[in-house]
């Protein structure tokens, strides 16, 4: 019997990472319907120095709205994006996040590289595939793709591409270029 | 008789604490659920309703059709910790069904990942 109906919908998980102001947000909202996904989480006093709490100080919890996007290829089949939270403290959500992810994008702005370093580590050591994409801001000095890849010495096969995420079709060919990356680590793993 | 002060408005957040619907817990048996594990209303949404909350019926609802984790925490607008902690007691108490995506199921699946890659140059 043909059972299609009562199958279960593939969901696919696409996590879009990189630091704060890099254009995480704009990437999904131009590829996707873009909802703010409400997590309700303790601010630690780790956060000092990195929030700016002035004025604030009897604040202990706070709400994270983590970036949700939902792409639909067909009925069945959907792609959900994550912009994951940019800060360290919050690395117990990448976790469960990058479960079962089918790869990552890590978004770098080349005036502060630096800032995606620890995503670059993370999905490196998890062995989540992930490609590079170089947001090109406007009046931002631009880097050559190859100087991008030594300054974050990047195996041969990570793809590093220059985009635009306000641009829908610079998305889209961020995301094509990261499920053919996922593809052809698998293929070449079988 | 003029109107007394306004007390509070929007800016103060909500009258009633997010966590206040779940009694104050933050752990349930759906601790674990995925963000885009498929929830899926099991028997009749109306009739077995009577008892729940407006939360866990509008949950019976909108899993009539199958929903994931995170759409349900946009679509009650609350956060993920306490959908989490409502469907674990709805599914404990034979509500709904909760199924994790596969881990590495679907993303090692050839044949769906090129459906993706030509789903996304459709858009």
């Amino acid at each position: 019997m043909d059972s299609v109906l009562s199958e279960d919908p593939v969901a696919l998980k696409i996590l879009v990472a990189g630091g704060f102001g890099v254009g995480k947000t704009t990437l999904v909202g131009s590829i996707s319907e873009i909802k703010p996904l409400r997590t309700e989480e303790v601010l630690s006093d780790r956060g000092i120095g990195i929030d700016d709490l002035d004025g604030v100080e009897g604040k202990n919890t706070t709400t994270v709205a983590m970036d949700f996007g939902r792409i639909t290829i067909r009925e069945g089949l959907v792609v959900y994006l994550f912009g994951t939270p940019g800060q360290e403290r919050f690395w117990f959500m990448w976790d469960e996040l990058s479960y079962g992810a089918l790869g990552a994008v890590v978004i770098a702005d080349t005036r502060r590289l630096t800032d995606c370093f620890p995503s670059v580590d993370y999905f490196e050591q998890r062995g989540t595939p992930f490609v590079v994409a170089v947001n090109c801001f406007d009046g931002a000095q631009r880097h050559s793709v190859d100087d991008v890849r030594i300054a974050l010495d990047l195996d041969d096969d990570v793809p590093v591409m220059l985009c635009d995420v306000r641009r829908r079709s610079s998305a889209k060919e961020v995301m094509i270029t990261l499920v053919e990356h996922s593809l052809r680590q698998l293929t070449s793993a079988n | 008789m003029s109107d007394g002060p306004q007390w509070f408005d929007e800016e103060a957040g909500p009258v009633v604490r997010p966590y206040a619907l779940i009694r104050g817990r933050t752990r349930s048996s759906g601790d674990m659920f995925d963000l885009v594990a498929t929830v899926r209303t099991l028997g009749d949404p109306e009739a077995d309703g009577d008892d729940l909350g407006p939360e866990q019926r509008h949950i019976l609802r909108a899993a009539r059709n199958p929903i994931s984790v995170a759409d349900l925490a946009v679509e009650l607008d609350l956060p993920v910790g306490v959908i989490r902690v409502m469907l674990g007691d709805m599914r404990d108490n034979g509500l709904i069904s909760v199924t994790s995506p596969s881990a590495g199921g679907a993303r090692s699946n050839e044949r769906i990942l090129k459906e993706v890659i030509n789903g996304l140059r459709a858009l």
